[in-house]
């Protein structure tokens, strides 16, 4: 069972509070109606299943119901850190800094 | 049966107590012990032999150790509700009136009428699991009812546990799993750091190996360091000394779990309190000091009772004074085991010799040995065992430096009882749990904890430390740095140094399989693992088959998969895998351990969680109300809704009859109070909700309701509900019962994560009110009379309209939605005033013989209309197209609503897409089972193309007929086709495609 740390509460918390949201920092496409149907196929069910470090979104649902990001290594479970939504990570940055809000 | 049956008690010593005499019966016959003893030690007491049968071959099995690693003395304690399988007999503390019976063996262990046949062998070729899991698994069903009813692995009780159990939440800052000199020493150095330990042993009591110890520490006897140290750390409050706790389990983030026994000693169950506790525990840091388990050596019928590892000898010896046998040949490889002749000597019992593989023997324990007389015979090993249900003999032979060959001729030695010993393997078990990939040391011939993965270290023999000093010194050691990596400071008083008395050992010889004369698939059998019958040849054959890899080889020959987790036959089982396929033991690597390290009982894990409180009930305020006017329930999610309300001894179809009609020709009452309810508040929430949902809402107006229907991403229908425009900026948004906690989650992710611009605030308000829906054409004159505050005439609370106002002389909300079709009032009142709106209503309805009803005739009133039940007529994969509700789609909202672009992709745009329509059956009074699968060609040959399946399925009173709705290939353009829907027990029901509104299609009823 993982022990997360919420940055909103700032606290570790057990797992059961939590819920996963999968992978962090995928952008809603701002005119989904000029999208081709493979572009927006992308969008919709293409996801990273990196072996190793990976963004991803967790939700502190039994606790201060805020989403928030956190790099996480799939192998050993390790979370890195912790940040919140609208931040970027520090740990394995994303290649390309964009107008990505998430 | 006297106390003087214990033909093995010694007649002093051992740590049992000879003044509390305990009566047991073992498969039903009577026996003494002491308090003190292990079923197992007062069974060898009592100079029992054979206590199972063997998986495979049925053959002879006796006790082999003396703790977790213990394959063959398996038992089932008591009987009825309280009866525990699959015990180790190594493992049971002995207490009065105890019955255990052995859980293989029929009739019994010691006539086996199975092993009579001797057939079970042959139907159970080695690669047997791996070949039946390849072929169909109803297959493996069959073999499995036999495996399990011909091996015996013991039987569940079948009434319920009478016992109770519980979990406790823990914390600490540093966990030691494990009390012996190792652990003893990392928790006293932890805690007199001040920090919080914890310290857990499987045992009864602490100390581990120094429990059967004849050395000194610091020139004080081993067992009183051990009473010491016990003492000292019971001195702090920040200490929690946990015996009978075995750490089963070491999962993420440095949680591990811990069953502990409270009461398993003294009974079968508990007299007070709780049987079991789970400890959950998060600790900051963790020594594994869980010791080592001796490794047998493997040579033919190695299988025989009597046949047993030297350090398990030596602990009945020297801790339960029971000495398993009149002769003792030891087999062994290293200095250690020499022990264990000592102790029998010493014990006053006959060694017929010492047998060591080494070619050359010198040192302290060999010459002590040599100074008693006993007979030392180096360069030999013990290549047979003779006897069938005990050991009579052993045939020794002359072995080469290397282990692998014989080099002279084989004799016989008598004796009843062999023990031997190949070295120690550490206990990584737990290690393992966390990924760490444990390696091959050729030094310590053994594998060795690998790099942690966790807030972990390993202490002692663990650790492959082997002396008793440098068990102490590294306990100390990882005790001192675990403290300090929670943040705790040395001790000044720290112990520096141990000074033990032990013997400088030589070099052990790595000999795991003894060779034989004869090839290894001609020799008699040579037991790898005592628990699933699993032998050298069946490891060399699963070579030779290819299968090459560990974890290949393990499935093939199903070694290390019993109970006991091949704790002591899988490293012998890689070194013969190894040597098989010309490889090292390192290239050939370990299989993973994982949890549970012995096994658990499900009572523990479950603890309180069961019966009632096993999920949480959610009651409407009105609940006690329908309880007491006979309500069947249904579980919606978590709460308990209203089915039907029969009367007298009525069935279920003739009230739900009577609910409807009622409805349609009068008036009814339903408790519509769990349907989610989120408050929606900001100046952006119209354009927030207009977002969500496919429809617009930003020019609804104040005291106006809308329907709505929201949609993923991928364009599918998730939830549905009316949202109403409270005042400016505010609305209030009715979900699904089941939906509610989902519809909120989903609000906060798109507000948090893609439109924190947008100023909205979402509060759950479900359990604040209590909803009376009054439904039928009588309702506004049931209202009317509670009502005097409210216009009620059509034109000023039209359809679709809400008004504030009072009923029964309470604020209330009165909505004008409608599920049935039919004039309908929600009244909504706070929650506490639920139960006593409920009772106005249903007084003010008594003239019109107003009928409270439940989900069965909601569920059938709104089939009649068509109006969908999201997660029943839709699962995730159908659009509002789909559901033939293309109208709730506003075509020229700016923003691009969740889901809009994915009603565009060509698959949601296929002319084949199953659509939502009616059924008729042909027969009226049949009524189609829900998730009747549907088909156009009645007579078409198996696998017949499916063209959907029915949803929803009722029979109509109203109507007269039975109705279903269905989703059909196509079908919006089929209406009059008939379809058949070809049932389980045969039958095939003929249905026409019909409009999926039966009952007043103009909607007209729910504007009146
Ligand atoms: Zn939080």
């Amino acid at each position: 069972m993982l022990h997360i740390y919420c940055p909103h509460c700032q606290q570790h918390r057990e797992e059961d509070e939590f819920s996963y949201s999968g992978e962090a920092h995928i952008q809603r496409p701002s005119n989904p109606e000029i999208l081709t149907d493979k572009d927006w196929g992308d969008y919709l069910f293409f996801r990273k299943n990196p072996r190793g470090l990976h963004h991803e979104m967790w939700y502190h649902a039994a606790g201060c119901r805020r989403y928030f990001n956190a790099t996480r290594d799939t192998v050993s479970y390790e979370i890195m850190e912790t940040y919140p939504v609208g931040t970027r990570p520090q740990i394995a940055p994303l290649p390309t800094i964009g107008d990505d809000a998430t | 049966m006297t106390t003087a049956d214990q033909v093995n008690r010694l007649e002093s010593g051992g740590r049992i107590h000879r003044e509390k005499p305990l009566s047991f019966t073992f498969d039903g016959k009577k026996m003494i012990g002491y308090e003190g003893d292990t079923l197992a030690s007062a069974l060898l007491a009592n100079g029992v032999s054979v206590v199972a049968r063997s998986f495979k071959y049925s053959r002879p099995r006796g006790i082999v150790g003396h703790g977790a690693e213990e394959p063959n003395a398996i038992i089932q304690l008591g009987e009825g509700n309280a009866t525990v399988p699959n015990l180790r007999a190594t493992q049971v503390e002995l207490y009065e009136g105890l019955q255990a019976t052995a859980v293989s063996g029929w009739p019994n262990v010691e006539f086996d009428l199975m092993g009579l046949i001797g057939i079970f062998g042959r139907l159970m070729p080695p690669g047997f699991y791996y070949k039946t899991f390849m072929r169909p698994q109803r297959l493996w069903m069959t073999y499995e009812h036999i495996i399990r009813k011909a091996a015996g692995l013991g039987k569940a009780p079948t009434e319920a546990d009478p016992d109770s159990y519980d979990k406790l939440n823990q914390h600490c800052d540093v966990l030691v799993v494990g009390a012996g000199p190792a652990g003893l020493a990392a928790a006293l150095t932890a805690a007199r750091t001040g920090a919080r330990v914890i310290i857990a042993d499987e045992q009864q009591g602490f100390g581990g190996s120094l429990l059967a110890s004849v050395l000194s520490i610091n020139a004080q006897p081993a067992a009183g360091w051990v009473a010491d140290t016990i003492d000292e750390l019971k001195s702090f409050d920040s200490v929690q000394l946990l015996p009978r706790s075995t750490v089963f389990g070491y999962y993420d983030h440095n949680f591990l779990a811990i069953l502990e026994r409270r009461s398993d000693h003294v009974g079968l169950t508990a007299i007070t309190g709780s049987r079991q506790r789970l400890h959950r525990v998060r600790a900051k840091q963790v020594v594994l000091a869980t010791g080592a388990i001796e490794r047998p050596l493997v040579f033919a019928h190695n299988d025989v009772p009597g046949v047993m590892l030297a350090s398990s000898v030596s602990t009945y010896i020297q801790r339960y004074a029971v000495i398993p046998g009149r002769t003792l040949l030891l087999s062994t490889t290293n200095d250690g085991a020499y022990q264990t002749a000592i102790d029998w000597h010493q014990a006053g019992r006959h060694v017929a010799a010492i047998v060591d593989s080494r070619p050359q023997v010198n040192g302290p324990l060999i010459e002590t040995a040599k100074q008693l007389g006993i007979h030392v015979i180096s360069g030999h090993a013990v290549i047979e065992a003779l006897g069938k249900k005990r050991v009579t003999g052993a045939i020794i032979a002359p072995i080469n430096s290397t282990g692998a060959a014989l080099t002279g001729t084989p004799k016989t030695l008598s004796c009843d009882l062999i023990a031997s010993s190949g070295g120690w393997s550490p206990a990584i078990h737990l290690s393992s749990h966390t990924g760490a990939k444990p390696y091959w040391d050729d030094k310590k011939i053994a594998f060795l904890p690998g790099n942690s993965r966790q807030q972990e270290q390993s202490a002692g023999s663990a650790n492959g430390c082997w002396t008793l000093q440098g068990c102490l010194q590294e306990g100390i050691e990882v005790g001192a740095a675990a403290a300090q990596k929670a943040g705790f400071s040395p001790a000044v008083d720290q112990p520096v140094d141990f000074h033990c008395n032990e013997p400088l050992q030589q070099s052990p010889h790595a000999l795991f399989l003894v060779p034989h004369p004869k090839s290894t698939s001609r020799a008699p059998s040579q037991f790898v693992d005592l628990q699933l019958d699993v032998t050298a040849a069946a490891i060399e054959l699963a070579a030779r088959e290819g299968y090459e890899s560990v974890e290949h080889a393990k499935r093939y020959t199903a070694m290390g998969f019993g109970t006991d987790q091949g704790k002591l036959g899988n490293i012998n089982g890689i070194a013969i895998l190894a040597n098989a396929l010309g490889q090292t033991i390192s290239e050939t690597g370990t299989t993973m351990f994982r949890p549970a390290y012995t096994p658990t009982t499900f009572g523990a894990i479950a603890g309180r969680d069961i019966g009632a409180l096993f999920d949480p009930e959610r009651y409407t305020a009105m609940h006690r109300w329908h309880q007491e006017h006979g309500a069947t329930w249904e579980n919606v999610g978590q709460w308990k809704r209203p089915w039907y309300f029969p009367q007298q001894s009525e069935h279920m179809h003739e009230a739900v009859n009577r609910e409807c009609l009622a409805v349609r020709n009068s008036v009814g009452i339903l408790d519509a109070s769990t349907l989610g309810k989120i408050d929606i508040q900001g100046p952006d929430a119209a354009e927030f909700i207009t977002r969500i949902y496919t429809n617009s809402y930003l020019k609804l107006a104040i005291g106006k309701c809308r329907y709505g229907v929201m949609l993923k991403e991928d364009g599918m229908i998730f939830d549905d509900g009316v949202t109403a425009c409270l005042a400016e900026n505010h609305y209030l948004m009715f979900t699904t019962t089941g939906g509610a906690a989902g519809v909120l989650a989903w609000l906060e992710l798109w507000q948090q994560t893609e439109w924190p611009d947008l100023q909205v605030y979402f509060t759950s308000v479900t359990d604040h009110w209590a909803t009376a829906t009054v439904t039928g054409p009588n309702a506004r004159k049931v209202i009317a009379k509670v009502c005097d505050d409210i216009d009620l005439s059509n034109d000023n609370f039209a359809f679709m309209d809400w008004r504030d106002g009072t009923v029964a002389e309470i604020k209330a909300r009165l909505f004008r939605i409608s599920f049935t079709g039919e004039l309908s009032y929600e009244v909504n009142v706070p929650a506490h005033y639920g139960r006593f709106i409920w009772e106005k209503l249903l007084e003010a309805g008594k003239e019109f013989d107003i009928t409270p009803y439940g989900t069965e005739t909601m569920h059938v009133l709104r089939a009649e209309k068509g109006f969908i039940i999201v997660g029943q007529d839709t699962d995730g994969s159908v659009t509002p197209h789909d559901m033939n509700m293309s109208w709730v789609i506003a075509k020229n909202k700016t923003f691009s609503f969740l889901g809009k672009r994915s009603l565009e992709r060509s698959d949601s745009l296929r002319d084949q897409r199953k659509q939502l329509v009616g059924l008729k059956t042909r027969e009226p009074q049949q009524v189609l089972p829900e998730g009747a699968q549907i088909v156009n060609d009645q007579n078409q040959l198996l696998p017949m193309a499916m063209q959907g399946h029915v949803t929803s399925s009722y029979y109509s009173a109203n109507l007269g007929h039975s109705i279903a709705l269905a989703v059909v290939k196509g079908g919006l353009n089929r209406l009059g086709e008939t379809v058949y829907c070809p049932l389980a027990d045969g039958r095939i029901l003929a249905a026409e495609i019909v409009s999926s509104v039966f009952y007043d299609p103009e909607g007209a009823r729910q504007h009146v």
